[in-house]
């Protein structure tokens, strides 16, 4: 009888191409919570970082596809730089936001930006969001 | 001292008293920011995906520019650009394979890319080039009595290895401002994250984490915030005044770029045009210090 928790079988194919992108190997994380205790924005995700980093352990990166956190993350290197164990935690959540934008699947609709309030936006602010958020 | 200088594209819109102030100011010390040719947005992010070189054309495409027009370095005044410019090169310089990719999408350029222009924030140049002493001599007006909070963000201390200083306990700021003759004040939020470009997005997000920066600051006594990030001084300043009518506890204070208190310690002044480019209205408290 099969027992255990695996979804699809630990390092499918999904996963491969999460740790192809991002460089970073998720086996190396051994749970302590730096990088959500450290997230300034963790309150507003639906996931904690280091659930991310157990998720794709259990081969469930689907789940972590369907997020919102990997939307929230604003990379803003908190969790990369407390990491005891030098995973790069924003490279992982970039890795799962490429594969979405990569399929087509981003947070902004450029044609839907309100164009007469872009006036008042820095232009470092609509190209940073444009180029995280949009495919 | 003449400074190769890369500005980027906020400097020449929304943040142009950053840029304004910084060529005042140097001017004091006898440092010439020159601006080089033909330059492109750099990115403003860097991209963390190994096997996308795409998004790095942006910022090589700079460097490979600079290199064409003799400069071996480039100064910068955005956290953003610096982060990313730095980091980019880095990326790419190091791997063969990775430099010659990019050379091959950029053969319009019809030179190389060769990875020899270094790349420098101007903090750091103020510092080890310059010196806070040399700076602290030609001061004119002494900032006396204003109790500033420096703010890092993100991007001059992280990733550690590219930090501008300690990646968790940094002073360059707090020692600039220092020898303008200010008081610095620590606060807990000085590393954390504004919000950044949630604001398009989640603008709660970025209302949230301003509003707690900025508190954590007015709780330490700070009459002020100073930073080096275009990104962080708009959702700090400008989303102030969101904040003011949400929250009951909630002073406003002016957001400064670290190079305007420098113009008007340094005896350059100040200009009206800066005070048009801030939400929270700067001036009031340079004139109650006798600043202006």
């Amino acid at each position: 009888m099969f027992r255990g928790i695996i979804k699809n079988g630990i390092r499918n194919e999904l996963l491969l191409k999460v740790e192809e992108i991002s460089g970073q190997n998720v086996f190396n994380c051994y749970q302590c919570g730096n990088c959500s205790s450290g997230c300034p924005v963790v309150e507003y995700m639906d996931i904690t970082p280091n659930q991310v980093l157990r998720l794709s352990q259990y081969g469930a990166s689907e789940e972590i596809l369907d997020s919102e956190t990997i939307w929230v993350c604003s990379t803003c290197l908190q969790c990369s730089s407390r990491c005891p164990k030098g995973i790069d935690v924003a490279r992982i959540m970039e890795a799962y936001r490429t594969i979405n934008l990569r399929s087509g699947i981003g947070k902004i609709n450029p044609r839907k930006i309100d164009v007469s309030a872009a006036n008042d936006i820095p232009p470092i602010l609509l190209v940073s969001a444009m180029r995280k958020l949009t495919g | 001292m003449n400074l190769p200088y890369y500005p980027g594209c906020t400097l020449k819109a929304n943040a142009s008293h950053f840029e304004d102030s910084a060529i005042k100011a140097l001017e004091k010390l006898n440092c010439q920011l020159q601006e080089m040719k033909d330059w492109v947005c750099c990115g403003t992010v860097f991209s963390l995906s190994n096997d996308d070189l795409m998004l790095q054309l942006s910022s090589i495409r700079n460097l490979l520019r600079a290199e064409k027009q003799g400069l071996n370095e480039l100064i910068v005044l955005c956290s953003m650009c610096y982060n990313t410019l730095k980091r980019s090169k880095d990326f790419i310089t190091d791997d063969k394979e990775k430099l010659e990719k990019v050379n091959n999408f950029m053969y319009m350029e019809e030179v190389d890319y060769k990875g020899t222009v270094d790349i420098y924030h101007l903090l750091t140049i103020l510092k080890d080039r310059i010196t806070f002493e040399t700076i602290q001599d030609k001061v004119k007006k002494p900032l006396n009595s204003l109790k500033l909070g420096a703010f890092y963000g993100c991007l001059l201390v992280r990733p550690k290895e590219y930090a501008i200083d300690d990646f968790e306990g940094p002073t360059i700021i707090e020692d600039l401002l220092s020898a303008l003759g200010a008081e610095s004040l620590d606060f807990a939020y000085k590393l954390e994250c504004c919000g950044a470009y949630q604001t398009l997005t989640q603008k709660d997000v970025s209302l949230k984490r301003s509003y707690e920066i900025i508190r954590s600051a007015s709780r330490a006594g700070c009459e002020a915030i100073v930073t080096s990030c275009p990104l962080c001084a708009y959702n700090l300043d400008f989303l102030q005044k969101e904040i003011d009518e949400e929250q009951v506890d909630f002073n406003k204070i002016p957001i400064f770029y670290f190079t305007e208190l420098m113009s008007i310690a340094l005896g350059a002044g100040w200009s009206s045009k800066w005070s048009e480019l801030h939400f929270v209205d700067p001036e009031q408290l340079l004139r109650d210090k006798h600043l202006l």
